[in-house]
């Protein structure tokens, strides 16, 4: 429950904060930190322009795609309080419901019968797979390490003792961050800022939604980046009280927030075609982690 | 032995029938007849599956011995899901083959051979005894056969057919080494033999044996290296038969994998590796090629090697789990596999039947000529998105649970074992992520180019929607893909007596899925409930919202290209590319290419056709050289009936004459020892 109303609090200013890092960082003074928000709430007024082409499904995927965020946010917890749903092998529940998501945002943006469209979608396709595998093999690292398998449970185990598992921790935070950063299309893999429909992967997937649906996506970008700066935070915030925590917490996230927007300011895009190389990269080093969380469970023989 | 009486008969009686009576009387006698039959055996399954075993023993013949007949749980749950498919599939085949009523004599052979399909699936589950088994294995190969042949006059269906002939009989070829060398050691050709063969037996025997009975099976179930049939059969036979094909009769191959492992004692971790190691070639392989299909069939037969890999990985966990005495790995195994068979035959059936609805009503498979299917035919469209969600396992839907069982088997399994298991782990859990992904983007792809945007190709006819009556199993199925997904509890408990006959090998203690981390498997329902209602309680706000806006529809943003043409949607192929230059070195793509030159370009083209690699080496290439070498024997077949004569007479000498002969030949080689 903490988590639930602590990521939608964290969900209004990060997006924010990292817009204006970046307008800081390239010299500008830039909008406020609620300013994301503000552009939702006049979009949530406003009416919308569908396709001509576009059927039901364009209609129903940015609320599916926002849903699946949304139930994904319920799984996540919040240092030792469980999220409002949690089993074990939540965190499977947590991946293959995002994937439903982006299952119904790559249809809907097949759907308008967009060349553009279909490229951002066949782009966020071959991406979104690549990404999975490097979660699951640090979530499995993570349980290896704790002999837990809900979210919860891990987090509220994981005791970062040795220098070793600081190192793991350090690198697991690094994972999580650049899937943070590959879910919400975001620096080494996409530009949102870009101007050309032929190098966008999200931006041109949802060129077509205005209005209520496309207020959802955003939010649900929001959600996104807050959920995954949640976890992040589980990852260092072990067992401590809530007075620390809570705090701690926000800290977190504002500053995970300044390192995407530093990120986002000194780092271009890189090509197309070297993106998948990237993501690979990223398994590699879950599988480092994993075989980094077999020597601190003594079970490297 | 009523029962048995009432089997035999229903099938004959209806067979009778179906010559002599009108159109609609064939359709109603084939379906009363497998309706009968599924009544009659799905009583039988249904004690089964509560652990009342059926027991009888027929007297058989004097080549076969008695014949046991033997319905356990593991039986009844494939009896089930064979009649749940057949019942369904039937009843869209009558109104899929409407289509085709002017070929009366053809429909007639079709109508018994469903029948006799029907019923040899069934008996196979039953029978217990060696030969008979073959009898039925191969009325069941035959019936297939010509039920795939069904348009025989095109000639790519006829050689689909055959392929599919001759790996069958490779399959009985390996069951039939398997079970005369059992025969032959024991003298019995009942199953209990060869359970008392492997007890007795080393390990390493035991080992060849259930490795013959697996190739045999695998080749049916369609493991990759032996999957070569499946590309082709599937999209040439009429759509009931395809779903029906991949929904129950490959899986009559898991089936006997199954019962061999309950029947043959060997080392579970070996066995079970090799089964996890294929599978997961299997699954990786399927999916990754069946991207690249441009035939919408050719692209679900694909993903059927891909779910068969899946089950494996179930089967061979569950394997793992006995020889490691790990209950709570053994049980989740055997569970997400018998589960996930269930799951594949209803998603896999729905969704050939609705590519057969697409076929029906476009008559191309191509996808390339296929597009915005979903404003004809939105039924379709719907039942073929909930299939394709749920066979990329996405919650809430079946796929979701099966997947997660075998996730959460894995996980468990990591919490006791050591560093080479655990790299094993790994890759399962990374193949399974990667089985996941890819084939969430294929069936993006198949779902968004063949349903979604504007169509492709404009049909001179006109493209509808089919009858609501042949989308009533569908509907039906898809019910119970959503059922499933919402209260995986129910079967869950079905499933707890045949996984214990696995867990009862090694004497496991397993009771039900509950405690000892299976706690999970029914909260993740618990997960699909809020999502559901947090979907519909979105869409209701959505609604509410937008009630008072101006919605306006105005044409899709091309960069304010003013003539945009259904020429400039993203295609198939393009919606692949990425991917398929990335895994280039594993496909074989053939590729026709006239690039456009000069000042005044004339018309250019580009054309692919993806080929498969193991198909090329394993298959292909063998073939070669084996016709080249047989090519050098062709002088025998001159076609002079003299020389057919004299072979016969060859034959019926020597055949006589060997045996007669023996002692003499015996005595030949002693004498030449003894030089």
């Amino acid at each position: 429950m903490l988590s639930f109303i602590f990521i939608i609090i964290a969900a209004t200013f990060f997006t924010g904060i990292i817009i204006r890092t970046k307008s800081i960082a390239s010299g500008r003074k830039g909008p406020g930190i609620f300013q994301p928000i503000r552009d939702v709430i006049r979009l949530f007024k406003k009416g919308a322009v569908y396709s001509e082409t576009s059927s039901f499904v364009f209609r129903i995927a940015p609320t599916i795609y926002f849903s699946s965020v949304f139930v994904a946010m319920l799984v996540v917890p919040f240092g030792s309080s469980k999220g409002l749903i949690s089993f074990n092998g939540d965190f499977i529940f947590f991946a293959y419901v995002l994937g439903l998501g982006k299952f119904f945002s790559i249809i809907g943006a097949m759907d308008t019968g967009s060349s553009f469209e279909g490229m951002g979608a066949s782009r966020e396709a071959l991406y979104s797979m690549f990404a999975e595998p490097a979660f699951f093999i640090l979530m499995g690292s993570l349980a290896l390490m704790t002999g837990h398998t809900s979210f919860q449970e891990i987090f509220s185990t994981l005791h970062l003792g040795s220098s070793i598992t600081y190192a793991l921790a350090v690198l697991a935070a690094f994972v999580f961050l650049m899937i943070a950063m590959i879910e919400n299309s975001r620096m080494p893999i996409d530009d949102p800022k870009t101007h050309l429909e032929l190098t966008m992967v999200h931006e041109v997937m949802i060129l077509d939604n205005s209005g209520f649906d496309l207020g959802l996506i955003l939010t649900a970008g929001y959600l996104k980046f807050a959920v995954y700066g949640a976890i992040i935070f589980n990852l260092f915030s072990g067992s401590i009280s809530y007075g620390y925590a809570i705090p701690l917490f926000f800290i977190m996230q504002a500053f995970l927030a300044i390192v995407v927007g530093l990120i986002e300011s000194f780092m271009a895009r890189s090509r197309m075609n070297h993106n998948a190389q990237f993501i690979v990269v990223l398994s590699s080093v879950a599988i480092l982690i994993f075989f980094g969380a077999l020597l601190v469970s003594g079970k490297f023989i | 032995m009523i029962f048995v009486w009432g089997f035999m008969l229903i099938p004959f009686i209806a067979m009778c029938f179906i010559p002599f009576v009108k159109m609609k009387g064939k359709a109603i006698a084939v379906y009363s007849a497998v309706s009968m039959i599924a009544i009659l055996t799905s009583y039988l399954a249904f004690r089964g599956l509560s652990g009342q075993n059926f027991d009888i023993t027929l007297p058989g013949s004097l080549v076969s011995g008695p014949v046991q007949l033997h319905i356990d749980a593991l039986s009844a749950w494939f009896m089930l899901i064979i009649n749940f498919s057949f019942l369904t599939g039937g009843f869209y085949g009558i109104f899929y083959m409407r289509t085709y009523r002017s070929q009366a004599k053809n429909i007639n052979l079709h109508a018994i051979l469903f029948i006799i399909l029907h019923t040899s699936l069934i008996s196979l589950c039953a029978i217990q005894n060696s030969i008979v088994f073959l009898v039925a294995w191969e009325f069941m190969a035959l019936s297939a056969f010509l039920s795939i042949i069904f348009e025989h006059e095109k000639i790519a269906t006829v050689r689909a057919g055959i392929n599919f002939l001759i790996q069958s009989h490779v399959s009985i070829l390996f069951l039939t080494i398997g079970f005369i060398w059992v025969g032959s050691h024991t003298g019995s050709y009942d199953f209990s033999a060869i359970h008392s063969y492997s007890m007795t037996h080393s390990g390493a025997l035991s080992l060849m044996l259930f490795l013959f009975f697996f190739t045999g099976f695998a080749i049916k179930a369609g493991f990759v290296p032996f999957h070569t049939w499946l590309p082709y059969a599937h999209p040439a036979a009429p759509a009931h038969i395809s779903g029906i094909m991949s929904g129950v009769l490959i899986k009559i191959g898991i089936f006997g994998m199954l019962r061999m492992l309950l029947l043959i004692e060997v080392d579970y971790t070996t066995v079970g590796t090799i089964i996890l190691v294929m599978s997961i070639i299997s699954g990786v392989y399927g999916v990754m090629l069946a991207i690249l299909q441009h035939n919408l069939k050719k692209l679900l037969a694909y993903h059927s090697i891909e779910n068969i890999g899946i089950i494996g990985i179930g089967i061979g966990l569950g394997c793992i789990g006995l020889g490691t005495n790990n209950p709570v790995l053994c049980s989740l195994g055997f569970a997400g596999a018998l589960l996930h068979t269930l799951n594949h035959s209803l998603f896999k059936s729905l969704l050939f039947f609705t590519a057969g609805n697409v076929y029906q009503a476009t008559h191309t498979l191509d996808i390339e000529k296929l597009g915005g299917l979903v404003k004809k035919m939105p039924q379709t469209s719907i039942l073929f998105l909930i299939a394709a969600i749920a066979i990329s396992g996405i919650p809430p839907f079946n796929g979701f649970i099966s997947e997660f069982i075998l996730y959460t088997g894995l996980y468990n399994w990591m919490h006791n074992s050591l560093i080479v298991s655990l790299t094993g782990i790994a890759f399962t859990i990374m193949a399974l992520v990667l089985i996941g992904g890819l084939a969430m983007m294929c069936f993006t792809k198949a779902f968004g180019v063949v349903f979604l945007g504007n169509p492709r190709q404009t049909f001179q006819h006109e493209v509808k929607e089919v009858s609501f009556l042949q989308l009533l199993p569908l509907y039906f199925i898809a019910a119970i893909i959503v059922f499933i997904g919402m209260f995986p509890g129910i079967f869950l408990n079905m499933l707890v007596k045949p996984v214990q006959l696995f867990t009862g090998i090694r004497q496991l203690p397993f009771a039900s899925f509950q405690g000892n981390g299976m706690e999970a498997l029914l909260s993740v329902s618990h997960a699909s409930w809020y999502l559901i209602g947090i979907v519909i309680f979105m869409l209701g706000i959505r609604k509410l919202v937008l009630r008072k806006r101006t919605i306006e529809v105005l044409p899709t943003w091309n960069c304010a290209y003013a003539a945009p043409t259904a020429k400039i949607q993203y295609t198939a192929s393009s919606f692949v590319k990425t991917y398929s230059k990335l895994f280039g070195m594993i496909f074989l793509i053939f590729k026709k290419e006239k690039e456009v030159e000069g000042i005044f370009p004339t018309n250019a083209h580009l054309e692919t056709h993806p080929y498969d690699k193991i198909e090329k080496w394993f298959i292909d290439y063998p073939t070669t050289n084996l016709k080249k070498f047989l090519d050098r024997f062709t002088f025998v077949q001159n076609g002079r009936l003299q020389f057919y004569i004299l072979y016969g007479i060859l034959f019926i000498i020597s055949i006589i004459s060997i045996p007669l002969m023996y002692d003499k030949i015996i005595e030949f080689f002693e004498f030449l020892k003894e030089l």
